[in-house]
C-alpha cells in the first residue's frame, strides 16, 4: 500500500494503481473521454491531467501510476485551464447541433463544455464532414461527431475482440471506419453495440424507433432473458414502453452485451403479445375471461384425474420463466394435481 | 459451471467443445476470445469451422458424434506420455486402474480413423491440454444433444479429473447452459425425479420434507421427461399437457409426431405469443414477459441474478407465478404469495443450496449458489479440494457409432445448432426487424466439393432428407463444414426439426440425438 495526497486529502492504495484510481477510491471524480478500465491505458484523450506537485507538467492520471507520497491537485488553475483548451480545440471540429443531437443528456463533452463554461470554439477552421454509416440494422456512425478518443477502436479489439473497426487514414483526415471503409454492414461487426455504450459523444448512436430524450427515460437494472450467460442490462424505459436497453457491468458480462440483448426487445411490445385468455369452441381459440378459461383447465384436471389418475397429466416448465415460476409449477403438478410429470427443455 | 464465468481470464488452457460460443453465448466468446489473446492456449473442437477455430492454437474438426473417442485418445496420449496428475487421482479419484485399460484401444489411429482429425493433432491437443498449470472445459449441447451424451460428458470429466483440473481457479468441467433460467429451472424441480436443490422424489427423507412443507401427501414415482411425453401421449398414458413458455413443435425432434401428440392431448399453453404450439392448444394463457415482472434468474455460472419489472404486461396478460397461483386456489389449494420475493423465500426453506441468498443480498450483484448460509459469500469453484461424492469416480466410457449413420441411403450427417442473430424457436427475435432482415431464412451449409458432386450452387434450393421426412431451404456452399457433413440451424418453423430423431434418447437423461442425423441431400426440382 501506498499513501498520496489528493486535494488535501490523504488516500491510501495499492501499489500500481493510477492516480484516476486513487482518486475514484475517495470518491473525487476527474472528467474523461478516452478512460474505460477494461482496456490497456491508451492516453488519447488529456482530458484526465492533473497537477503533480514537483512535476514539470501537467500528467495524464488515468496512465500515471499513483506514487507513495505523491501530492496531487485535480482541479487547480493549472488544471482548469488546460482541460479548457483541450475542450476548445474538440469544439472546434465538432458540430454544435446539441438542440437535436440524440445523446444530448448523457453526452460527455456536453457536460463537460458545461462544467468548464465552454460556448463555442475560439478557433475558427475547418470543420471535418463525413456521410453518417447507417448499413449497420441496429446502429449508426456519424463521424463527423467523433472526437477520435479511441474508445470503441479499442473495445472492439479488446474487450469484444472483434477487429471490425479502426482508425483510417491520417491526419485531419483521421477517422474511424472499417477495413477499407467499406460500411459496417460489409464488416465484420457483430452488432453487439459495445463501442456504442462506450462512445462518450454522439457519434456512435443506436437506432431509434421513436423519439425520445434521455432525461425522460427511467432506467431498470435487470437480467437478460435470452441465453444463460446472464448479461446485466438496463432497460430505459418511457411511457410505458422500453426504447432502449444499455450494457450494466456485471460479474459474468463486463460490461458487454450481444445483439440479442442489446437490440433485440422489439417482442416486450409487440403488437401480437397474448392481451387475452382463449379458448378452443367448435375448432377455434375464442377470447375468454380468465375466469372462464380457469374453469375450463381446472375442470379438465379434475375429469383426467378421476378417470386416468394424477399421472395422465404432464407439465413442461420454462427455462425462460424466472425461478420461482418453475418453482410454482412444479409445486402445482407434484403437491395439486399429484403427479412428478414435470420437466423443462434444458435438453433441448 | 464448476466454475465462474470470470474464471475463463485465469486458464492457461482452454477446451472448447461442441459450443459455438461466439454465436451462442456471444458474452462468453468474447471472454474466451480475450484469454485467449492475452496468451491462453485455445484447443477447438467441433464439426464446423467455427469463428472461435480462427482464434485456436489447435482446431479438431470432429465428425459429429464422435467425441467419446477423441477424450478417450487425449486420455491415452496423457497417460502415455506420463502427464496425468499422479498425487490427484490418488487422492481424490476412483477406478483409474480400470480406466486405463478402457483407454488402451483408442490408439491415435484408432482415434483419427473415427474423428476424421489427424492424428497428430489430436496427440498436440492432449499435450497442450495436459501440459497447461490450469486448464479449463468448456462444453454446450455439442456435446449433450448426442444419443450418448451423458457419457460423452463423463469421459470430458474423466479427462479433467485424471489431470487434477478441477476444483481449482481457471479449471473445471463447464457446460454452457442455452437459456436464461434451465439453471434455475433445474434448480427448482423442474425434472421428473427431483425436488428443488436435486433432492430426490424417491427419497423417503426428501420427500417427506416436501410433505409436511406442502402439506400434502406426494408421489414417489419418478414422472415422465419431455422427449417420453410425446410417446405416452401415443400411447394414451397422457390426457392432458400444460406447456407453460416452450414451443417444442420448433424445439423438439420429429416435428411431425410431436404435432400428432399436440392434436391428441388436451393441450393448456402459457405464453407471450400465439405460438406454433400454442396454435394447437385448447386453452392459450397470455403470459407476462421478463421486462414485466420481478423475480430471479439463475445463469449458467449458477448466479442468482435479479430481474426487474420495467413495464406493465399488455391488456390481461400476467407473470406465470400469479397464473399458477390462481390455478392452485381454483383447485382448492391456498396459496396467497404477495411477490416472487414470498416465493424466494419459500424456496429457501426448502433448498439447502439456496439458502443464504435473499433478495436484499442480490440487490446489487448476484450470488453463486451454493450459498448455503447468510453470511457466506457464494461458491465460485465446485469440488474445492476433494470431489463431492461420486463425482471423482472414473467410469470407463466407450465410443458407440449411432444408430443414424451408416445406411445408403442417408449418407451424410446432419447436425443442428444456432446463429448469433435469432434464438432459440424466434418467438422473441423474430420480432425484431433488423434481426429478420439479416437472418432471414433456413439454410443447410454444404461443402464445396458434395456441392459440386451434386450439382448444387450456392443460394439454390435444396431438399435435404432424413428418415423422418424432407425439408427444402437454401444451400450456403462453404468449406466450414466437411464433405461428409451438413449443418442446419434449427430456429425456424418445418426446419431441422422436422428431420431429427426423436425415438432414440439417451439412456441416463433422455436427451435426443440432435446434432447426429443421417440424411440425404438433393436439388430441389
Ligand atoms: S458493434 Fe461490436 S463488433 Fe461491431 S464495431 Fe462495435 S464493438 Fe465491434
Ligand atoms: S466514435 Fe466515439 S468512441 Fe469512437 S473514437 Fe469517435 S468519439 Fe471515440
Ligand atoms: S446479451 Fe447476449 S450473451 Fe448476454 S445474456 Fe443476453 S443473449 Fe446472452
Amino acid at each position: 500500500m501506498i499513501t498520496l495526497n489528493i486535494n488535501g486529502f490523504e488516500v491510501e492504495i495499492k501499489e500500481g494503481s493510477t492516480i484516476y484510481q486513487a482518486a475514484s477510491s475517495i470518491g473525487v471524480k476527474i472528467p474523461t473521454l478516452c478512460h474505460d478500465e477494461r482496456l490497456k491505458p491508451h492516453g488519447s484523450c488529456r482530458i484526465c491531467v492533473v497537477e503533480v506537485e514537483g512535476a514539470r507538467s501537467l500528467v495524464a492520471s488515468c496512465s500515471t501510476p499513483a506514487s507513495n507520497g505523491m501530492v496531487v491537485h485535480t482541479e487547480s488553475e493549472s488544471v482548469i485551464t488546460a482541460r479548457r483548451e483541450i475542450l476548445d480545440l474538440m469544439l472546434a471540429n465538432h458540430p454544435l447541433d446539441c438542440l437535436t443531437c440524440e445523446k444530448a443528456g448523457r453526452c460527455t463533452l456536453q457536460d463537460l463544455c458545461y462544467q468548464y463554461d465552454i460556448e463555442e470554439s475560439s478557433f475558427d477552421g475547418k470543420k471535418k464532414k463525413y456521410e453518417k454509416d447507417t448499413s449497420n440494422e441496429f446502429y449508426y456512425a456519424d463521424q463527423t461527431k467523433c472526437i477520435l478518443c479511441g474508445k470503441c477502436v479499442y473495445v472492439c479489439s479488446q474487450v469484444q475482440n472483434t477487429d471490425a473497426i479502426c482508425f483510417v487514414d491520417r491526419g485531419f483526415e483521421t477517422h474511424v471506419g472499417t477495413p477499407f471503409d467499406l460500411g459496417l454492414a460489409k464488416s465484420t461487426c457483430v452488432s453487439c453495440g459495445n463501442c456504442v455504450a462506450a462512445c462518450p459523444v454522439g457519434a456512435l448512436m443506436p437506432k431509434r424507433k421513436e423519439k425520445f430524450r434521455y432525461w425522460e427515460i427511467d432506467k431498470v437494472k435487470t437480467t437478460c432473458s435470452y441465453c444463460g450467460v446472464g448479461c446485466q442490462m438496463e432497460l430505459l424505459v418511457k411511457d410505458n414502453k422500453v426504447v432502449e436497453v444499455e450494457p450494466v457491468k456485471g460479474h459474468s458480462n463486463d460490461g458487454m452485451l450481444c445483439v440479442k440483448g442489446r437490440f433485440s426487445y422489439d417482442f416486450i411490445n409487440h403488437s401480437s403479445r397474448l392481451k387475452k385468455p382463449m379458448v378452443r369452441k367448435n375448432g377455434v381459440l375464442e377470447e375468454v375471461s380468465w375466469d372462464e378459461a380457469y374453469d375450463v383447465i381446472a375442470n379438465k384436471i379434475t375429469e383426467v384425474k378421476e378417470s386416468d389418475g394424477a399421472d395422465a397429466i404432464t407439465g413442461f416448465s420454462s427455462a425462460r420463466a424466472l425461478t420461482e415460476e418453475n418453482y410454482l409449477m412444479t409445486k402445482l403438478m407434484r403437491a395439486v394435481i399429484g403427479t412428478n410429470n414435470i420437466d423443462h427443455c434444458a435438453r433441448l | 459451471m464448476t466454475n465462474g464465468i470470470a474464471d475463463i481470464q485465469k486458464a492457461d488452457a482452454l477446451f472448447v467443445t461442441g459450443s459455438n460460443t461466439t454465436e451462442s453465448h456471444p458474452v462468453i466468446g468474447a471472454q474466451i476470445k480475450r484469454a485467449a489473446r492475452n496468451g491462453a492456449k485455445l484447443i477447438v473442437a467441433d464439426p464446423r469451422k467455427i469463428p472461435l477455430a480462427e482464434e485456436a492454437d489447435i482446431f479438431l474438426k470432429i465428425k459429429p458424434g464422435t467425441s467419446i473417442a477423441l477424450h478417450n485418445a487425449m486420455m491415452n496420449v496423457i497417460i502415455n506420455e506420463g502427464l496425468q496428475d499422479d498425487k490427484y487421482i490418488r487422492e481424490n479419484t476412483e477406478n483409474y486402474e480400470e480406466l486405463v485399460e478402457s483407454l488402451k484401444k483408442y490408439s491415435l489411429e484408432y482415434a483419427a480413423e473415427i474423428t476424421g482429425v489427424e492424428a497428430y493433432l489430436i496427440r498436440e491437443a492432449a499435450i497442450m491440454y495436459a501440459s497447461a498449470e490450469a486448464a479449463s472445459i468448456l462444453y454446450c449441447m455439442g456435446i449433450t444433444q448426442h444419443t450418448n451424451g451423458t457419457e460423452t460428458v463423463m469421459s470430458l470429466s474423466n479427462l479433467a479429473l485424471i489431470t487434477g483440473n478441477i476444483g481449482k481457479v481457471g479449471t473445471g468441467v463447464n457446460p454452457l447452459r442455452g437459456q436464461n433460467n434451465v439453471q434455475g429451472a433445474c434448480d427448482m424441480g423442474a425434472l421428473p425425479n427431483v425436488y428443488t436443490g436435486y433432492q430426490p422424489v424417491t427419497n423417503t427423507g426428501a420427500r417427506e420434507k416436501f410433505e409436511q412443507a406442502w402439506g400434502v401427501k406426494l408421489s414417489d414415482k419418478i414422472g415422465l421427461t419431455v422427449t417420453e411425453t410425446f410417446k405416452a401421449i401415443d400411447e394414451d398414458r397422457v390426457k392432458m399437457l400444460y406447456i407453460c413458455g416452450e414451443n417444442p413443435m420448433i424445439s423438439d425432434p420429429d416435428t411431425h409426431h410431436a404435432e400428432r401428440a399436440l392434436d391428441k392431448v388436451f393441450l393448456v399453453v402459457q405464453d407471450l405469443f400465439l405460438t406454433e404450439t400454442a396454435e394447437l392448444a385448447d386453452v392459450v394463457l397470455p403470459a407476462a414477459s421478463f421486462a414485466e415482472k420481478d423475480g430471479t434468474f439463475v445463469n449458467t455460472e449458477r448466479r442468482i441474478q435479479r430481474v426487474r419489472k420495467a413495464v406493465e404486461a399488455p391488456g390481461e396478460a400476467k407473470p406465470d407465478w400469479i397464473i399458477f397461483m390462481e390455478l392452485m386456489n381454483r383447485l382448492g389449494y391456498e396459496e396467497h404469495f404477495n411477490s416472487a420475493e414470498e416465493i424466494f423465500e419459500e424456496i429457501r426453506q426448502l433448498t439447502p443450496q439456496y439458502a443464504g441468498v435473499t433478495y436484499e443480498r442480490i440487490k446489487n450483484k448476484g450470488i453463486q449458489w451454493p450459498c448455503p448460509t447468510l453470511d457466506h459469500p457464494g461458491t465460485n469453484v465446485l469440488h474445492a479440494g476433494k470431489p463431492a461424492r461420486g463425482a471423482g469416480f472414473l467410469k470407463p466410457v466407450e465410443h458407440l457409432e449411432s444408430l443414424e449413420i451408416g445406411e445408403d441411403k442417408y449418407p451424410l450427417v446432419m447436425t443442428t445448432g444456432r446463429m448469433l442473430y435469432q434464438y432459440h424457436t424466434r418467438t422473441m427475435t423474430g420480432k425484431t426487424e433488423g434481426i429478420n432482415l439479416i437472418a432471414p431464412e433456413l439454410y443447410a451449409e454444404i461443402n464445396p466439393s458434395l456441392a459440386q458432386e451434386k450439382g448444387i450452387t450456392d443460394g439454390e434450393v435444396v431438399k435435404v432428407t432424413s428418415r423422418r421426412g424432407s425439408v427444402t431451404m437454401k444451400a450456403k456452399v462453404t468449406d466450414r463444414v466437411n464433405k461428409e457433413v451438413v449443418f442446419v440451424p434449427f430456429h425456424w418453423d418445418s426446419g431441422a426439426n422436422v428431420l431429427t430423431n426423436g425415438d432414440e434418447l439417451d439412456k441416463y437423461c433422455k436427451i435426443p440425438g440432435l446434432k447426429v442425423t443421417g440424411v440425404n441431400i438433393e436439388k430441389a426440382d
